[in-house]
């Protein structure tokens, strides 16, 4: 019964994919044409014949409507067209080389938050209001309380400039490289994750049934394994679609700061020379990534929450 | 795990902090370095900016795109160390008398890195492709001196009717519209690159990718990997491969400029693009020997809306806003480095003309701020009846500063009102264009060749670039007079002239000429300050370290005895 | 009150029923003595409303105006002898003032922004996930396009259609938070809504309105609080990334995320003009979370006993 409403669900779910893509191409689309200037301007403005024919080459000088169908068309064929700005190369190509690496960092950023965030936050929670309990939540809290801009430039001085054990930035794929810009990623993630693992994991503990188990004479560690653990993560988990989504698909202040070729700047960059095709990509993949992730946090929820019924009628 | 990689000495260079000093240059007659100074390894890493749009040369416009094409590409003219433009591609040129016909003799052995030979025909398809609408090139604004080229980017000629003419296979014409004295200097542009057909028609679109780029610079493209790095190494067919010493050189494109500076530090670059606005005194004291501040090219001022009030038909209340400012303190104590405050809108440094310098300019800021004073009440503000006004720039520290020491300036001298407002760029443009909300906005230039007139024809009425809404017809007559002119005495004089006529009239508050600013290590060699910030890596060459010098000694002396 | 909490443990049903009446009175007069019991709670609350009367009274006592460009003294090191305590920035405005009066403008954005998401995220996503099926679906499908969504367009556009107010970054910083206060929100009354004392609520007729209002929202405002606490650093953060693409709010205005971004850029050369606003930011923060922790426990109604 219960497996095949996750069944059921899946699919509708999947179908309705298609709808909120048109929706949200069709907002961005608009949003960012109304946005005040173009993708061709610049300080030392073209003449108008030179504009004209940049123009007529991208088919800016057509009705926005035509655009957009053309855009469309377009796209049914997952072809997202040249990037305005980086001209030599695909909004295509450029995904597909900016992804894996924004996958690498961001995955493992969150892999790295995901065990240590909810590791303290466990910890904390056992030894609730102790001086445990404070210090881990107060370093936890560090993360969140200092921005990443800060933290960032301040690691590569401290672990790069003065001490020199690893690079000051770029990207080759080594580890060497990754370390810094994915502690600076998790950083703030394993501070939420704490919080959140704390909070509902204090919560699940005073509720009755773990009151029960205690009163059977479990020991504290299984009671928490086996009773505690699955609800306490339920908010982690609703947390970690839309974490997981931002992380992977880059961050401009870290991609900045260490230099690294992910996908995080185009969001911004495409934004502000109004690269419309480079920031449409963009766009369409983080929504579906973040469709996808929200639809899998689902399905973890239902797994994890046996309260909840899909196939339940109102 | 952080033991193992302080081990790997080779995987990453140490901290600046702990590199070595070079050898001593010692140079051969011919100005060349002797070759036991220099270092076994010629790779030269350099910080270039952003990353480049393209290594199309006839699309590209931005600086990094510039830097780099230019070590792959060779134009009929190129570069000197220093700035001048010497023969490149072409061995020699004749100008007719009217100075509007340029005929170019090419070298008669020049190879494209593919081994085609490159000749007349290569120029001749290559401008065209420039200038061709399809193109629809940025940069093709380079090529309007030559004759038909407005027409042809309008498409209301064909493109064979461009002003270039193939006269043999190694000669080629070029006629302009009007004398152009700086012609030979923007056929160092890369709009003006030759591209190799073949190349083109094999590739189309994606001709600008390694193992697809052809050159014929002294470098050709070896790697490019999108947003890390773009590699390039010494092409041995360049007509000058045997003087070309660095090998490699790889540019890294880094926005951040903080970023370029640690990454200098942990000594990842030789190179950087530039240096942070406020971080002189500490770069002065750490780094004194690789702190390398030239004049530049360009000129930072503030312009006015003229079309708006209380600016129109305004100029005292212009010229006291343009006198409040202590331009003084804001090189010293803002901008930094050594930048020339400046009360005229062309920068020092171009050849065969000397700036419109307004006497006020050797007033002292007391005396200044008097006049200023004088000229406000004159208009018909004071203390109780100030003026309100405001200043907008597009988002950058160093606009922001300027912007907040002038409203600050104007403030405490005149007790003038003044809000900012901090745009994102293409906002800041586009309202900039419209002349409808500005007021005091940030302006400035650049130019890509040096000559005045770059600076000057921005005022001309209707000028798309004339966001100022400045019009003077006897401005306007004189700029006329300096594009029909061919005498250099006598244009420079006309162009000295509508420069005095423009800041007679205080159309804009000139701050500052810009300068150039950046880390270069010591090692590295062979290049000269220019005002166009121009630098070819091909003169380049790096020194050995005086370590280095005593390990190969020693190392030598082991293998000796060995044997 | 005793009875109630028996009944809940014995008889959920008639918890649930009891509470409807009893809740409503007592949660919060009981939930603020339980407040002042937590020590950490209490001593932020109180360097809270210091701060915040240093904040507002402040500038005003200071020799030093915020947009005062001090010539002789740019870059200046904290002294006593020039008068700036904490230094001076790079055009020479007093490090001190500008903190003090940037606290305002982060206090108030940090407020108001998170304000703005809570209502509408705890009313979005407690509406979607009590109704549950076609609703929600559609209700959690717009919250997916928003969130694709580029926040820089969203900002672009309020500011060029509205012109630029800071006002409006309120509203486009509480517009973008609300979503994950909807999410979670939602996925907490997933599994509250099926619990025995809605069900009850439910069989007894209490309208859909009521239930929503008396036993989904209160049971969730534990990890609501949680989530605010964790929200106002957000939009705080988010306030700076904002003035870092010059979206921000305007100068001579400031926000302590704004100094700590200038701060940032030269922490080396010139270290305080990073290390006292961001001293302000992160004590702030740091306040506004045990002060959460305290609600959150004060608030968590199974914790009552």
């Amino acid at each position: 019964m219960r497996q095949e409403g996750i069944l059921q669900h899946s699919a509708s779910r999947l179908l309705g994919l298609i709808p909120t893509l048109l929706v949200l191409i069709t907002i961005a689309f608009f949003m960012i044409r109304l946005a005040p200037g173009g993708p061709f301007d610049s300080e030392k403005i073209l003449p108008p014949e030179i504009k004209a024919n940049l123009e007529a080459k991208y088919h800016l000088d057509e009705p926005l409507v035509k655009q957009y169908f053309r855009y469309l068309g377009q796209i049914i064929t997952l072809d997202f067209g040249p990037s305005f700005q980086y001209k030599d190369w695909t909004v295509n190509e450029l995904i597909a080389r900016g992804f894996p690496v924004s996958l690498t960092i961001g995955g493992l950023a969150i892999v790295l938050a995901f065990f240590l965030g909810t590791l303290i936050g466990i910890v904390a929670a056992m030894r609730q209001n102790t001086a445990v309990d404070y210090s881990l939540m107060g370093v936890a809290m560090l993360g969140i309380s200092i921005p990443n801009f800060v933290v960032a430039p301040l690691l590569i001085l401290l672990v790069a400039v003065y001490a020199g054990w690893l690079p000051a930035g770029g990207w080759d794929w080594s580890v060497q490289r990754m370390v810094l810009p994915v502690v600076t990623l998790a950083l703030p993630a394993i501070a939420y994750i704490a919080r959140l693992t704390r909070g509902s994991m204090i919560e699940v503990l005073n509720s009755n049934y773990i009151r029960t188990a205690r009163a059977k004479g479990l020991p504290e560690h299984l009671v928490i394994r086996r009773h505690a653990l699955k609800p306490a993560l339920l908010p982690v988990i609703s947390f970690m679609g839309p974490a997981t989504a931002g992380l992977i698909t880059g961050s401009v202040v870290i991609e900045r700061i260490y230099s690294i070729p992910g996908l995080g700047s185009y969001f911004v960059q495409g934004a502000l020379n109004r690269d419309y095709t480079l920031v449409m990509g963009v766009v369409i993949f983080y929504g579906v990534i973040i469709i996808l992730l929200n639809f899998i946090v689902d399905i973890l929820y239902a797994w994890m929450n046996p309260r909840i019924r899909y196939n339940e009628a109102q | 795990m952080l033991a193992s990689c302080h081990d790997q000495d080779g995987e990453f260079a140490r901290p600046r902090e702990k590199r070595d000093q070079p050898v001593e240059l010692v140079l051969l007659d011919d100005g060349r370095p002797h070759p036991a100074v220099l270092a076994e390894d010629q790779t030269v890493i350099r910080g270039n900016g952003e990353e480049p749009q393209t290594l199309d040369p006839h699309q590209a416009e931005s600086v990094p795109s510039a830097n780099i094409l230019r070590d792959l590409f060779e134009g009929l003219t190129t570069e000197a160390p220093a700035g001048d433009i010497i023969p490149g591609a072409a061995i020699r040129w004749n100008i007719s008398r009217d100075a509007r016909t340029y005929t170019f003799y090419l070298r008669r052995d020049m190879l494209w890195s593919n081994g085609d030979p490159l000749t007349a025909d290569d120029f001749v398809f290559s401008l065209r492709r420039a200038a061709s609408p399809a193109t629809a090139s940025p940069s093709a604004t380079m090529l309007l001196p030559i004759q038909n080229a407005r027409e042809v980017l309008a498409n209301e000629l064909p493109v064979e009717d461009l002003g270039i003419a193939l006269l043999d296979k190694y000669t080629l014409q070029i006629t302009l519209t009007g004398p152009t004295p700086y012609f030979l200097g923007l056929l160092t542009h890369p709009v003006a690159y030759p591209v190799n057909r073949r190349n083109l028609e094999e590739f189309g679109d994606e001709f600008s990718r390694p193992d697809k780029l052809v050159s014929n610079g002294a470098y050709v493209l070896r790697d490019w990997k999108h947003r890390v790095s773009i590699e390039l190494e010494k092409n041995p067919l360049y007509r000058e491969a045997e003087n070309t010493i660095v090998d490699h050189v790889i540019f890294m494109p880094i926005e951040d400029v903080s970023v370029e500076v640690t990454q200098f530090r942990s000594g990842a670059l030789d190179w950087t693009n530039e240096v942070p606005n406020n971080q002189f005194a500490w770069l002065q004291r750490n780094y004194p020997d690789e702190l390398v501040i030239s004049p530049w090219m360009g000129s930072y001022f503030f312009g006015f809306n003229l079309e708006v009030e209380p600016f129109v038909q305004n100029p005292e209340l212009r010229q006291a806003l343009s006198f409040a400012i202590d331009r003084q303190i804001i090189t010293d104590k803002v901008t930094q480095f050594g930048e020339q405050p400046s009360f005229a809108l062309v920068p020092p440094g171009i050849e065969d003309y000397i700036p419109f310098v307004p006497e006020y300019a050797d007033w002292t800021q007391e005396q200044r701020n008097e006049e200023a004073r004088r000229l406000y009440e004159l208009v018909g503000y004071s203390h109780e009846n100030p003026l309100r006004t405001e200043i907008r720039y597009n988002s950058s520290e160093n606009h922001k500063k300027i912007a907040l020491a002038i409203a600050s300036m104007w403030k405490q001298v005149l007790g003038v009102n003044t809000s900012l407002v901090n745009e994102e760029f293409r906002v800041f443009l586009q309202n900039r264009q419209q002349k409808v909300i500005t007021q005091v906005f940030r302006a400035g230039w650049i130019s890509d060749y040096n000559d005045p007139y770059s600076f000057l024809e921005l005022f001309r009425t209707g000028d798309g670039r004339n966001d100022y809404g400045y019009s003077n017809s006897i401005f306007d007559a004189v700029l006329d007079e300096v594009a029909t002119e061919r005498i250099r005495a006598r244009r420079s004089r006309l162009m000295f002239e509508a420069e005095r006529i423009l800041l007679s009239d205080f159309a804009v508050i000139p701050i500052y000429s810009y300068v150039t600013k950046r880390l270069v290590d010591q090692h590295l060699k062979g290049w000269q300050n220019n005002v166009m910030d121009h630098h070819l890596t091909r003169y380049m060459y790096k020194l050995k370290s005086r370590e280095a010098e005593e390990t190969v000694t020693i190392e030598t002396v082991v293998k000796e005895e060995e044997q | 009150m005793n009875s109630s909490i028996d009944l809940q443990v014995e008889d959920p049903f008639a918890a649930a029923m009891i509470e409807v009446d009893v809740r409503g009175r007592s949660l919060w007069v009981d939930a603020w003595h339980r407040l002042l019991k937590n020590r950490a709670a209490v001593i932020s609350g109180i360097i809270m409303a210091t701060m915040l009367l240093l904040v507002l009274v402040g500038p005003a006592l200071s020799p030093w105006e915020g947009d005062f460009t001090d010539w002789d003294n740019t870059s200046a090191p904290p002294s006593l002898e020039t008068g700036h305590w904490f230094g001076t920035d790079s055009v020479g405005r007093d490090i001190l003032v500008r903190t003090l009066e940037g606290g305002r403008i982060s206090l108030l954005v940090g407020l108001v922004a998170t304000l703005v998401s809570l209502v509408i995220g705890v009313s979005y996503g407690a509406i979607a996930g009590y109704y549950g099926g076609f609703t929600d679906r559609i209700m959690m499908r717009m919250v997916d396009i928003v969130y694709a969504l580029p926040f820089m367009f969203f900002v672009i556009l309020l500011m060029v259609v509205f012109g630029r107010h800071i006002v409006l970054i309120f509203v486009a910083i509480g517009a973008v938070n609300w979503l994950d206060m909807a999410r979670i929100v939602r996925g907490q009354t997933l599994s509250l809504k099926n619990t025995e004392f809605v069900e009850a609520a439910r069989a007894c007729g209490v309208d859909h309105h009521a239930i929503i209002r008396r036993h989904i929202i209160p049971n969730l405002l534990g990890v609501v609080m949680v989530y605010v606490t964790l929200t106002i650093p957000q939009v705080i953060l988010v306030e700076s990334f904002l003035s870092f693409l010059g979206l921000g709010v305007q100068e001579p205005m400031s926000s302590w995320g704004a100094l700590v971004n200038d701060g940032a850029q030269d922490m080396e050369s010139a270290p305080w003009t990073l290390v006292f606003p961001a001293a302000f930011l992160t004590v702030t923060l740091y306040c506004f979370n045990y002060i959460g922790d305290g609600m959150r426990d004060a608030l968590d109604p199974k914790d009552r006993l």
